[in-house]
């Protein structure tokens, strides 16, 4: 078994080198000068349509998922727990089920909750 | 209903099925690297002539018959182009970004059972292990839109981590139903146990995850994070060259991805009669793209508050609904005849989706960003 984890971790290093090998071919090819480089201080500004760039895009500004964020995570455990009750449910028979419902049952509380407050929605 | 492993373990290959363990992860490792790329070549080729056709246009004609050397043109025009950098960037975040976004997407597949046993690594987590990975790619969406210190691409980062973590929950809970019915959650073994198709069994899992995977690789309508028409190109607008093909090459491969993926556990995997068991998988996996493409010439874009709305107001109950219905069925009626399962499943996802819809209310509104 573990030996699969092995090839998972070496296809890593395999996909890794693939992409790596993509990434610098152009770095090659100028060398034999396949592709330019011809570099100007207009064409190194940010791309905007038709206008100049007003400020550096790095800046504060409100996006509006932290609730969504918040209940992500909640929500993401809770899933990543029942994934270990639905290969073992058979087995768990009605005991495992109806443990199960109460735990979503406890999650689904917050989520309404946040549904009432208006959490959800994207002002 | 049936546990895994009705198929005989013995008709599949053995784990290291060349002979040892670095012939195996040689060969399986050449396989995977070809079949993603020769995949989304055809692709690539395969959605320009057909969403030609669906917009009555010829659609790519001119290299080589019916366009199919178009491909080729494409890489020889994409390797002699300008490798620019944008000065008011990350320079190094931005040589990672593609990196880091391709190499999750090509990880994936190390789990994907090409026919019986005949995978790189058969994980006994395996769905675990595919939703992990397939997640990180949005680091490198998110580093693109970082580091091209432009504002269309930060917009179309934030919106695609805002995406990604509103779909993938009713991705995992439908993913789930799927692993309660099968019992196990090696995508080979699901493969195994599936003597009728999950897409009949469970017609509720299959819509709610083949609307998240959309939403997850950024295909139309859930292509906010690329909108053309309003931040241009979103995340890559700063990427040119063969950084830029590397994107591209990473955007087909998530929808490869999710073809492989919904092939295994909704569709049978590489299970049919006839025909050898790869080409089956095959077939089905270009019936996905048919689907995926004639979704893209038809639907139109979404809004933003619309798409958040969708997945937790909609999606998110009908996956929660949908997985205690499925786990009741496991535990009091582990016996059911296919017969009888099939219809009462269909008839649910159709009751649900009716009610669903009758109170649930889109936003109609103006909304910014």
């Amino acid at each position: 078994m573990l030996e699969n984890y092995g090839y998972v971790a070496l296809f890593l290093l395999v996909a890794l080198l693939f992409a790596a090998f993509m990434l610098l071919l152009p770095v090659v090819l100028r060398l034999f000068k396949i592709v330019p480089r011809k570099p100007n201080p207009a064409k190194n500004t940010p791309f905007e349509c038709g206008m100049e760039t007003i400020g550096r895009s790095w800046v504060q500004f409100n996006f509006r998922y932290y609730f969504y964020a918040l209940l992500f995570i909640a929500l993401d455990v809770m899933a990543v727990f029942l994934f270990p009750w639905a290969v073992g449910l058979r087995q768990l028979g009605t005991f495992g089920f109806v443990a199960a419902l109460i735990f979503v049952g406890i999650i689904s509380i917050g989520y309404v909750y946040a549904w009432r407050k208006k959490a959800l929605e994207w002002k | 209903m049936t546990a895994a492993g009705t198929i005989s373990q013995a008709s599949a290959l053995a784990s290291d099925w060349p002979g040892n363990f670095w012939l195996h992860l040689l060969v399986f490792a050449l396989i995977i690297l070809a079949f993603v790329i020769l995949t989304v070549i055809i692709l690539i080729w395969l959605e320009r002539r057909l969403l030609g056709r669906i917009q009555v246009r010829p659609g790519p004609n001119r290299a080589g018959p019916f366009g199919l050397l178009q491909p080729i043109a494409d890489v020889v025009k994409i390797l002699t182009k300008e490798d620019t950098v944008p000065g008011w960037g990350d320079r190094l975040v931005f040589w990672l970004a593609p990196l880091v976004a391709f190499v999750p997407v090509l990880l994936v597949f190390a789990v994907v059972p090409f026919w019986n046993g005949a995978l790189l690594a058969d994980l006994n987590i395996g769905i675990l292990y595919v939703l992990a990975v397939s997640s990180v790619a949005s680091v490198g969406i998110f580093m693109t839109g970082w580091a091209s210190g432009n504002k269309y691409s930060l917009i179309g980062a934030m919106r695609d981590i805002a995406q990604l973590i509103s779909y993938e929950i009713p991705m995992m809970l439908s993913l789930a139903a799927v692993v309660l019915v099968a019992g196990s959650l090696s995508l080979n073994e699901i493969v195994a146990a599936q003597d009728v198709p999950y897409i009949l069994l469970q017609p509720m899992g299959f819509t709610i995850f083949f609307i998240a995977a959309l939403a997850e690789a950024n295909r139309t309508p859930f292509d906010l994070v690329e909108a053309d028409s309003e931040i241009v190109a979103g995340f890559n607008i700063e990427y040119s060259g063969m950084k830029f093909a590397i994107l591209y090459l990473m955007e087909y491969s998530e929808v490869v991805f999710i073809a492989a993926i919904a092939t295994s556990l909704f569709l049978g995997g590489w299970r049919g009669p006839f025909l050898p068991p790869f080409l089956w998988f095959v077939i089905k996996m270009f019936a996905v793209f048919f689907v995926l493409i004639w979704i893209r010439g038809t639907l139109p874009r979404l809004r933003i508050d619309q798409v958040m709305a969708f997945a937790w107001k909609f999606l998110l109950p009908l996956a929660l609904i949908n997985l205690v219905v499925t786990g009741a069925q496991v535990v009091f009626w582990p016996q059911a005849p296919y017969w009888s399962l099939v219809p009462i499943n269909v008839t649910l996802l159709a009751a649900l989706l009716l009610l669903w819809a009758r109170f649930f209310r889109l936003g109609g509104s103006r909304v910014g960003i």
